[in-house]
């Protein structure tokens, strides 16, 4: 009885807990991703064409964890038994993935960089295969910034 | 020491490959960080002791391939790439690997 009590206690800590960090984070990325809209973020691997020379070339990154709230544990671990879109963890990763970005970001403005070529995403979950222990998510990204070496 | 993801280094030449360089770190978190990180399980939400860690072992990952490409008489390092493996309950593996290579302005 006690069990079912604290799980259910557990649960809407989770359910009410992390939904109101998560739409706070969300609404805090999408701030900071407007202040960082002038600094351009690019996969390719070559610097555009039109670049001017000279660049000096600075390697940014930014990484985030984040730890996975009771709720969606249990979401997810129902969601599994029928299969499918689970929902909850998708924004899990959107948020870490778009955190992870924006470190990035504030890295390449801290070097007055206005562009980041080759930008590459790494997604672990450092703790695989553990109970009773922290589930949790890192992503690390991370790329080329190019500096014009004539503005300083 | 120039480190960069990028092969190609716009407005210099490389005028020397020295092969491939790397480094390594194994880390583990401590049981302060981890009581912190269960109950962050419960509500959710970043968990800037991980952060922090995996930062600097990315660091010293970092700092381990740079000596090692200093060592055999490079100026920068060029594709690098970061990897992470979970190896063991607990402790991560952070690697970092790259071309040395002696660049001309």
């Amino acid at each position: 009885m006690g069990n079912i009590v604290v799980f259910f206690v557990l649960l809407s800590l989770g359910y009410v807990v992390g939904r109101a960090a998560e739409r706070n984070h969300f609404k805090s990325i999408r701030k900071r991703e407007r202040r960082y809209r002038n600094i351009l973020c690019f996969s390719e691997r070559r610097p555009p064409p039109d670049l001017t020379l000279p660049v000096n070339t600075i390697l940014v990154s930014g990484n985030v964890v984040i730890a996975v709230d009771y709720f969606k544990v249990v979401a997810a671990g129902l969601r599994s038994l029928i299969g499918g879109q689970v929902h909850a963890f998708e924004t899990l990763m959107e948020r870490a993935r778009r955190e992870a970005i924006l470190r990035m970001k504030e890295e390449a403005k801290r070097h007055g960089a206005k562009l980041i070529i080759n930008v590459k995403l790494e997604t672990a979950s450092i703790t695989k295969g553990q109970r009773q222990q922290a589930r949790c998510v890192e992503v690390f990204a991370y790329g080329s910034a190019l500096v014009s070496a004539q503005e300083k | 020491m120039l480190i960069s993801n990028i092969e190609i280094i716009p407005g210099k030449k490389i005028v020397k490959h020295l092969g491939m360089v790397q480094g390594n770190t194994v880390r583990t978190k401590h049981v302060g960080r981890d009581l912190m990180a269960g109950f962050k399980n419960i509500f959710g939400g970043e968990l800037k002791g991980y952060t922090e860690l995996l930062n600097d072992a990315r660091e010293e990952a970092t700092r381990r391939m740079t000596e090692q490409a200093r060592a055999i008489g490079a100026n920068a390092v060029l594709n690098v790439r970061f990897s992470t493996s979970s190896i063991a309950a607990g402790a991560a593996e952070l690697f970092v690997y790259g071309t040395a290579v002696v660049l001309e302005p």
